[in-house]
């Protein structure tokens, strides 16, 4: 494996042992050791063309764990804001040395575009293309997922999931349906039928217009952000009536079973999607998913870039 | 493909390496065994169950992944990573002995020094290993040692213990 670019280009075993590396790292780094020397004099940049907190920082702290160097690179600030094509700043970045770019950019493929055209020989790692994926956070969810209720095994069998809000625009909704389903999980999608995209019918996953009927019957809510920069048009009559009908408050949330939990990949807009009760609850895990980003993109790191060529031993 | 180690031999070896341990440390009291996964982990439980018996005291006893130190690791696919466990007593000015299969090259008796570092400051290091090949690569040798057994670079040594391979034994392939 030397990209990260979509969830599709795993396979069960290869998502499990990222998994399970995040938790043996995670054990590490509870302990007094907080910095490996693994990735010595490897560089990894982080090239973030669109606004991101978590999962830049998130990156930045991984690779820092494992000793690399990493070079961060906004579009903001960069000749990227100057017109400068994704081709120009892969061969600078090439001329410098990276091992690997973390990319994130508004252009859905535009991590696979860079991996293919091979105008860069390092990794490249997915950080959200445009409204396509975003393969780490949903290794990330998956983890928190697996840590809260995966009951010991190794996979997610059994494990409802409900995925409500603005999936149309949502890349962690795609990637989180492809591995959560990869990993024996249930997948059901809440939403107003404007903001589901074309085609959701050939997904693995089944489709509720009724938040209420569902949330009694899952084990995990995760809460999508409503993301007006990418709304050209108008997908809901206005945010009041979307919070009535889509948002989680501390109404919904008391029918929620006992063990279940509630996760939001970040941004929130606390009033819409979810409420600030509800976010900020013993039952919301949300913290700890971006703690768990942490061990999980050093886990990504690892996997990519520390070994040879070859495919990952397990024993 | 030959037998060099059968269960009964394992066995000896590793009660008088137990014994050697112990008139070495005058005692088990402030010894730590951490053994490297995967089997030099379920040989450094027999010599503390050894020592346990031994002594009519538990031993302190662990495992130390040394995989995130390896200097070889852009040479090879990457491995998993195994856990790691501190006995809750610590390494901090102990008599610690590393315990491993198979010494080869050294360089994995290298990454566990490197790891250790991390964790604590022993008052001693010490190396018990099933097998000495020979081969070494750095400045490393055994304390303890099972049994030393002259090979060929081109020749393998295979431990097998029970916890893991369903059978205790030695074995040297390839190379004749």
């Amino acid at each position: 494996m030397k990209h990260l670019l979509s969830i599709s280009d795993l396979n069960a075993m290869q998502a499990i042992s990222i998994l399970d590396t995040a938790s043996e790292l995670a054990r590490i780094s509870d302990g007094q050791v907080k910095k490996l020397p693994t990735l010595r004099g490897r560089t990894i940049v982080n090239l973030f063309a669109e606004d991101s907190t978590r999962t830049r920082i998130s990156f930045e702290a991984a690779a820092k764990r494992l000793s690399a160097d990493v070079i961060n690179f906004s579009a903001k600030g960069s000749s990227l804001s100057k017109g400068e094509s994704l081709k120009d700043t892969a061969q600078t970045l090439q001329a410098m040395g990276a091992d690997a770019v973390v990319i994130r950019h508004s252009a859905s493929g535009a991590a696979q575009r860079l991996a293919d055209l091979e105008w860069m020989s390092g990794s490249v790692i997915n950080a959200g293309d445009g409204t396509h994926e975003h393969p780490s956070q949903a290794l990330l969810d998956a983890y928190t997922i697996r840590k809260h209720l995966g009951k010991g095994s190794r996979d997610l069998q059994g494990v409802r999931v409900a995925i409500v809000g603005d999936i149309l625009h949502s890349r962690v909704a795609r990637s989180n349906v492809l591995l959560l389903t990869l990993l024996g999980a249930q997948v059901v999608l809440v939403a107003p039928p404007t903001l589901l995209p074309v085609g959701v019918e050939s997904w693995p996953v089944t489709i509720s217009y009724d938040f209420d009927a569902v949330i009694a019957q899952v084990d995990v809510v995760m809460m999508l952000r409503v993301q007006q920069e990418r709304m050209s048009d108008l997908f809901f009559p206005n945010s009041r009536e979307y919070s009535r009908y889509f948002g989680l408050n501390s109404e919904r949330m008391s029918k929620m079973s006992a063990q279940a939990i509630v996760m939001h990949p970040g941004p929130m807009i606390r009033g819409l999607e979810i409420s600030a009760d509800v976010a900020d609850s013993a039952r919301s895990v949300i913290v700890e998913q971006v703690s768990n980003g942490v061990n999980v993109r050093m886990a990504i790191l690892y996997v990519l870039l520390a070994g040879g060529p070859l495919e990952m031993v397990t024993n | 493909m030959s037998v060099a180690l059968s269960a009964q031999d394992i066995s000896r070896a590793l009660m008088r390496i137990s014994h050697e341990i112990l008139e070495r440390n005058h005692g088990s009291s402030n010894i730590v065994l951490l053994g490297i996964p995967t089997r030099g982990a379920h040989i450094a439980q027999r010599i503390a169950k050894n020592i346990s018996e031994i002594e009519g005291r538990e031993a302190n006893v662990g495992t130390l992944d040394i995989t995130m130190y390896r200097d070889d690791l852009r040479l090879r696919p990457p491995r998993s990573i195994m856990p790691t466990s501190i006995p809750a007593s610590g390494i901090e000015g102990k008599d610690l002995i590393l315990v491993d299969d198979v010494l080869f090259s050294g360089r994995t008796i290298r990454a566990a020094l490197d790891a250790l570092g991390e964790v604590g400051r022993p008052r001693t290091v010490q190396l018990a290993v099933l097998v000495d090949r020979g081969h070494r690569q750095l400045p490393i040798r055994a304390d303890f040692v099972g049994k030393n057994i002259p090979t060929s670079q081109n020749q393998s040594v295979k431990v097998l213990v029970s916890e893991v391979d369903g059978i205790d034994e030695v074995l040297i392939e390839g190379g004749e």
